[in-house]
């Protein structure tokens, strides 16, 4: 398969869920897709064109809260970032770890870091933030602000 | 028999990381394993948010200590990567001869601690012995041992002096006859056999599930290496082999980090040999809006940074990807089924760090402490003296 099979392959398998396809260079194209579809596309990149899952990143963009999901299929030196836009009141979106183990602990961190439910992830427990971190409060969103009281931020310089 | 659960962690400051192991044994073998990290999470990725993009450079290169430059070069690539842009080709060599002199002196810090662990200290001496020497070479070329400062978006900050470039060749020639004869006394050894074959195997169905990366996949056969799927640097400028294996087992992933190493020696030697001329730097001014990903293959596999620039001059968002954030969680698959006394070896056969080696504290029901780390790291040295006396003995 060409680049542009695949890309032609991703547009007439979901073209009613792609919201826009950006081909930024060679190497890098950015594909935003509904949320809803993130399982179908996600799993198909994965398991059909056989990429691998470099990572997720999540970014709070205030008025709406975005996920990217990273994928590169190394024989095309090609990265597929599939980016979703999600409510920011209530952020959410299906699991793709239930589909790809790889995805296990990076769905567990945009949780706790930015607040996004993964429903039905296998394992949605604690990962990286410390046990008495209070419910709710989401460290890389814009509203952030110190929680703890005590906590001494000098750093004696 | 009964199920003993063993809590090893959190703190350790050894190494790079503190990370907390849960292990469920049944007498000797582990039946389950389960991870929690986040004791030193350090918030880089906010922190990053209120520098300027040069300075960002600097705060990377503090993510890890060991292979210190991976995070700035797949930083710097992604900041790059907005425009996107190259980088003057004298730029691309230098970064590639710093990139891979780190290869070195981290397989070497590797290898031996993974000797230090499996009692065999001769390997431990002899391995770190080699690094000195690179790290001279690292000090030669950039100032320091470590934490070398040599990048910035754009290029690289300071030039390798035609002066400089003999001497390093010599030191890089020098190890090579010892590492040689280090890598045929490991390969050779049938206790090193015995004792590290078909322990801890990864399959390379698994090793695509979990996306594992580095010398952690490519020793279950898994072919894939950023520098030559997406070559970057001066890496298709000279020949130089990928090292994959087939068999998973924590005796390959050595083998693989040995071959590595000797690779990048050749790689070092060509760009040093043959390091053009012209400017070092390409001086961008203001980085556009956009975004921009970055990846290299740093010693335990590929690094990943996403950098997403409004135009101001610092990062809005700026996620960062270390290998091991992806090779940890191959543990699931590796540890379970194997006895206490390997899973020291296998925890660190993905290179991530030991800090939980030392920790380990082996526990009944009612708390009572059975194993310490101590113990652990006996426990493994006594299983390679086991089978060194049932090999006649040396």
């Amino acid at each position: 398969m060409t680049r542009e099979d695949v890309l032609a392959d991703i547009r007439g398998r979901f073209g009613a869920d792609i919201v826009e396809l950006f081909d930024k260079s060679p190497k890098r194209v950015y594909v935003e897709i509904r949320p809803q579809a993130i399982v179908r596309i996600g799993t198909h990149l994965f398991r059909t064109l056989g990429a691998r899952f470099n990572i997720a990143s999540g970014t709070d963009m205030k008025d709406w809260i975005e996920i990217l999901y990273h994928f590169t299929i190394e024989d095309l030196n090609l990265l597929i970032s599939l980016r979703v836009r999600l409510d920011p009141g209530h952020p959410e979106i299906d699991s793709l770890a239930r589909d790809i183990e790889a995805l296990n602990w990076i769905e567990r961190e945009l949780t706790e870091l930015l607040g996004i439910t993964f429903t039905g992830h296998p394992d949605p427990r604690r990962l990286l933030l410390a046990d008495n971190w209070p419910e709710g409060v989401y460290p890389l969103r814009r509203d952030y602000v110190e929680w703890d009281g005590t906590a001494d931020r000098t750093r004696g310089v | 028999m009964g199920r003993t659960v063993i809590p090893i962690g959190p703190y350790h400051p050894l190494q790079e990381e503190p990370e907390f192991f849960t292990l469920t044994v049944e007498g000797e073998t582990v039946v389950d394993i389960d991870v929690r990290i986040g004791y030193n999470h350090r918030g880089i990725e906010k922190l990053s948010e209120s520098k300027i993009f040069e300075n960002c450079t600097f705060v990377v290169e503090r993510i890890c200590g060991i292979c210190s430059t991976s995070h700035p070069y797949a930083f710097t690539r992604a900041v790059e990567d907005v425009f996107p842009m190259e980088v003057p080709i004298r730029a691309k060599y230098i970064r590639t001869i710093i990139a891979e002199t780190e290869r070195i002196h981290s397989h070497l810090l590797w290898l031996g601690l993974a000797g230090h662990f499996l009692g065999y200290n001769t390997v431990y001496m002899w391995a770190w012995k080699l690094r000195e020497e690179i790290l001279d070479v690292m000090e030669i070329l950039s100032g320091n041992r470590n934490n070398y400062a040599m990048f910035k978006p754009g290029g690289v900050r300071r030039d390798i002096r035609a002066e400089d470039i003999p001497v390093c060749l010599r030191k890089i020639e020098s190890i090579l006859p010892t590492l040689d004869m280090l890598k045929k006394a490991v390969l050779d050894d049938p206790v090193l056999h015995a004792r590290l074959k078909g322990v801890g195997v990864m399959t390379y169905q698994q090793a695509i599930d979990f996306s594992a990366l580095g010398p952690t996949s490519r020793a279950s056969g898994v072919a894939r290496d950023v520098r030559k799927d997406s070559p970057y640097g001066a890496y298709q400028e000279m020949p130089w082999d990928m090292i994959v294996t087939k068999n998973g087992d924590v005796f390959d992933k050595a083998v693989i980090r040995i071959l590595e190493t000797f690779e990048s020696a050749k790689i070092v030697r060509f760009c040093l040999e043959k390091l053009p001329d012209g400017p070092i730097d390409a001086n961008i001014k203001d980085v556009p809006v956009g975004e921009g990903i970055g990846h290299i293959e740093a010693p335990r596999g590929e690094t990943f940074h996403y950098v997403r620039s409004d135009g101001t001059n610092r990062p809005v968002r700026h996620k960062v990807r270390a290998p091991t954030f992806m090779n940890f969680p191959t543990y699931k698959a590796t540890v379970k089924g194997q006895t206490i006394s390997d899973a020291t070896i296998i925890l660190a056969a993905i290179d991530p760090c030991y800090c939980c080696t030392e920790r380990i504290a082996v526990k009944d029901a009612s708390g009572k402490a059975l194993y310490s780390g101590q113990d652990l790291i006996r426990l493994s040295r006594e299983k390679t003296e086991r089978l060194r006396k049932g090999m006649g003995g040396r």
